[in-house]
């Protein structure tokens, strides 16, 4: 692919998530909205994509909903580079014990599959919005913790890093100056990479009731709401799920198309694109 | 050897110390909730006797060890849902989700050895792209809802397979496939990498040369290299497979150990709970050391120090 059909694709996918972040700002009508005298109608001008078995605007409900999913997947990722880049940093500059203990650590969470403790966690905690932020957190950390900690071993051992110890400069100021630069792509990379596998779990959890709950218009939940209309409805069973597609789609092309332009070693993408 | 059970040790004793917590730390207390089957009303005195009575008042290492010698000994108490032994829900459980990841594996491997490998043969082509275009659907379609389509297709429309249960060996397909095609992906890409790698390698070229035949070309050097990264990520995805399997198990209704496990946690039925995190987390641990030794069948010049992942 041309690099200008590339830069143009970036642009595309960002478009698309920012207009999603202002999807209750587009949604034509009230989301929660229930009418029951218009349930389970088929895509028309009042209703573009059809109601569900409320008589709720699916449409509306969609845009609605992608601040849920989408947002949520994203503060989720956000929170997760905040907490597991600087320890990856730190874990990999100052080594020693401090480094052990934090990789044992790291160590039990990539033991344990990603699914699995974080249907556990969000089971445990109950359902809703600040306890699924915790268990894709404690789910995701790990990642970047170790990209990280490899990064700055690999960095670590340079000569100029050497001399810039040599001449004095701070640990700050090398970790500023030189280690971040390093960082900032691969973790941009992984992230995109993310973000595609963090709305899959956010949707898997809603589905299996464990995430976000209705009458939220959450894409899993609606799925999961839906399930016993699809038959007399095929928009509810359709919809939701083409929204989901085509977000983690982007997102994913997105990251492949960063993890090209960053190239981290192979060893790392195999990793990272393991790491499902 | 001894590392590998040193490790499995550490691994087991950190599992149980998070099953463990799991109950100690869970919000909501454990007993109200096994009190409130009943849904009569509880005194304080009630809950008083029964934390009593299961020795929860008891220091915190005493209850540990007490939890570790039920672990040891396979006693992780009764089911709240049923009443039953927990290990007796779990045995009852698993063959099925062991009937499901391993049907699903079969299917991965099969997908991942005709779409890689004919990707890589045609390199370029439009078979290259289509596999290509197969791979970034496939992973970013959500497994429960492409379940959901396959049930929609398959069994409500078409009236072909089972929609839900594994009463029947058929029940096994829809799952199968849905589950399968989350997983393959990854192994598809890396196979055809590794596959166009190798083939440029010098051994390779050096066997063409010598005018080696084409088919024993590809089984007897390509392949072999290139089934070192994915024996690699089969590893690490192992724990994908699982995670996977209870979403499908969910969707499906299988009566599997995931489906176990998530009515367990919402009916905060704790001893399920330990137990599933406790058994999959060693089935996991058990795996990996699996597949860090067919790493070293794989490839001798791997020493057991350079196959160390997890």
């Amino acid at each position: 692919m041309s690099k200008r059909k590339t830069t143009i694709g970036v642009v595309a996918v960002l478009v698309l998530l920012a207009l999603l972040m202002m999807g209750p700002l587009l949604a034509p009508q009230d989301p929660e909205l229930v009418n029951l005298a218009a349930r389970l109608q088929s895509p028309s001008v009042a209703h573009l994509l059809g109601t569900d078995n409320l008589g709720r605007d699916i449409l509306s409900r969609i845009l609605t909903g992608a601040q849920v999913t989408v947002g949520l997947s994203l503060l989720a990722l956000s929170l997760s580079i905040l907490i597991g880049v600087p320890l990856g940093l730190i874990s990999g500059w100052v080594g020693g014990r401090f480094d052990w203990i934090v990789m044992r650590i790291v160590d039990v969470f990539i033991a344990l599959p990603d699914y699995i403790v974080a249907i556990v966690l969000s089971g445990l905690l109950g359902p809703g919005f600040v306890n699924m932020l915790i268990a894709i957190l404690a789910v995701k950390w790990v990642g970047y913790t170790r990209l990280v900690r490899s990064l700055v071993l690999q960095e670590k051992t340079r000569d100029y890093l050497m001399i810039s110890k040599l001449a004095g400069g701070s640990n700050l100021r090398i970790l500023r100056q030189h280690m971040i630069p390093h960082i900032v792509g691969p973790v941009l990379a992984l992230a995109t990479m993310d973000i595609g596998k963090v709305i899959l779990l956010v949707a898997s959890l809603s589905f299996i009731g464990m995430g976000v709950q209705p009458p939220s218009p959450e894409w899993g939940a609606m799925l999961n709401d839906g399930r016993a209309y699809f038959a007399q409805a095929a928009q509810l069973m359709i919809i939701p799920g083409i929204a989901i597609f085509i977000v983690v789609a982007a997102a994913s092309w997105l990251g492949d198309q960063l993890m090209k332009r960053y190239t981290i070693s192979s060893e790392d993408e195999r990793m990272t694109s393991a790491l499902a | 050897m001894i590392r590998w059970l040193l490790q499995g040790l550490g691994f087991f004793f950190v599992l149980t110390i998070i099953g463990f917590l799991i109950v100690q730390l869970a919000p909501g207390d454990a007993v109200l909730s096994m009190l409130k089957v009943d849904t009569v009303a509880v005194t304080d005195a009630e809950i008083e006797a029964l934390r009593e009575n299961l020795g929860l008042n008891d220091p915190a290492l005493q209850q540990y060890g007490r939890f570790l010698g039920g672990v040891l000994r396979g006693d992780f108490g009764n089911s709240l849902m049923t009443g039953k032994p927990v290990m007796t829900e779990l045995a009852k459980a698993f063959p099925y989700t062991l009937m499901l990841a391993g049907a699903t594996m079969v299917l991965a491997v099969v997908i991942t050895f005709v779409l890689g490998g004919l990707a890589a043969r045609f390199q370029g082509s439009l078979i290259d792209k289509a596999v290509g275009v197969f791979c970034t659907a496939g992973a970013a379609l959500p497994t429960f809802w492409f379940g959901l389509l396959l049930i929609d297709m398959f069994a409500v429309r078409l009236h072909l397979l089972p929609s839900s249960g594994m009463a029947t060996p058929a029940g096994l397909v829809l799952p199968t496939v849905a589950l399968a095609v989350a997983i393959a992906p990854p192994y598809i890409k890396i196979l055809r990498n590794s596959l166009i790698e190798a083939s440029g390698r010098e051994f390779v070229r050096a066997a063409r040369a010598r005018g080696v035949s084409e088919p024993v070309i590809f089984f007897k050097h390509t392949l072999r290299d290139s089934l070192i990264p994915l024996v690699t990520i089969l590893g690490v995805s192992l724990g994908s497979l699982l995670g996977g399997a209870v979403i499908v198990e969910v969707t499906f209704g299988i009566p599997g150990v995931g489906k176990l496990a998530v009515e367990a946690l919402a009916r905060r039925d704790y001893g399920v709970i330990q137990a599933f995190v406790i058994i999959v987390g060693m089935a996991i641990f058990v795996i990996n050391m699996l597949v860090d030794l067919s790493y070293r069948l794989l490839d001798p010049s791997i020493s057991l120090k350079g196959a160390e992942r997890v």
